[in-house]
């Protein structure tokens, strides 16, 4: 377990959820990102921006950390393209289709013990666990 | 004054997810791939993102619920549906298996933007056309 870094994730997983709760306590909404993105087209110009500045700052905020902590972690995409088209496409449509992902289902939905959400979790957990699994150790990528 | 509240919880989440690890899909890909369990490379750090942010998650939705207006004005909006149904399951499949391809989902691939790679505006590209797809099938 080489990789395994249990302090940073559970720091990172705290802001992570006080992300989650101030969202709700100071907007009133679920800070699900696949909601936040998909209601980009619909609603009023007011709750576009709101939406968009989100967005923003999920951008800004890896930037903001590695200012303050010197803290950035290097990322690596191992899929290739076709691979990671696909990948998208999955990710995009499923997320809409069942109304949220890691974020709306896994943390907002489960820490206010939604039914619903604990379902789309244990699915997306599930196929999630068995892709990687044939990925990795079936066809070898 | 909702914007600034957006932009700083958007900030928290994307800090967040850069600090837990997340942002990296292959460290995304070391916790599902529950395989190598086998031969000590299993990852388990996931777990603690998701425990460190429902732990502290959890006081505020508690809040939200007794609560009708949110303290920068307006509603506060839970999802009111509670059945579980065809379209929850059947998408909940569908985004897991795009996640172990990848090791992406919705949140970490935004944040990723940050680094102004190619492959996550790619996927990101992507999963806004899967996106749209399902509102066209949604409305045919």
């Amino acid at each position: 377990m080489e990789n395994f870094t249990p302090f940073t994730s559970l720091a990172g997983g705290a802001l992570i959820g006080l992300s989650a709760g101030l969202y709700i306590v100071l907007n009133g909404r679920i800070a699900g990102i696949s909601g936040v993105i998909g209601g980009l087209i619909n609603g009023t110009a007011k709750q576009k921006a709101e939406r968009l500045a989100f967005i923003a700052g999920l951008v800004i905020g890896p930037v903001i950390l590695a200012l303050v902590s010197g803290y950035r972690p290097p990322i690596t995409v191992d899929a290739n393209l076709p691979v990671l088209v696909l990948a998208g496409l999955l990710v995009g449509y499923g997320t809409n289709l069942g109304s949220g992902c890691t974020s709306g289902h896994g943390i907002c939905g489960l820490a206010r013990f939604s039914p619903r959400s604990l379902a789309a979790t244990l699915a997306f957990m599930g196929t999630g666990l068995l892709t990687t699994f044939v990925m990795r150790h079936l066809i070898g990528f | 004054m909702r914007i600034f509240g957006a932009l700083l919880c958007g900030s928290l989440f994307g800090a967040g997810l850069a600090l837990s690890g997340m942002i990296n899909p292959q460290k995304v890909l070391g916790f599902l791939d529950i395989a190598a369990i086998i031969n000590n490379g299993w990852d388990p750090s996931l777990i603690f993102v998701m425990a460190g942010g429902l732990v502290v998650a959890m006081p505020f939705f508690f809040w939200a619920k007794s609560h009708d207006t949110a303290l920068l004005g307006g509603s506060i909006t839970l999802p009111t549906k509670r059945t579980i149904d065809r379209p929850l399951i059947i998408g909940s499949l569908i985004f897991g298996g795009g996640w172990g391809l990848a090791g992406l989902c919705p949140g970490p691939a935004i944040s990723a933007l940050s680094y102004m790679q190619a492959k996550p505006l790619l996927f990101v590209a992507a999963m806004l056309a899967g996106m749209a797809l399902q509102r066209v099938f949604a409305r045919s």
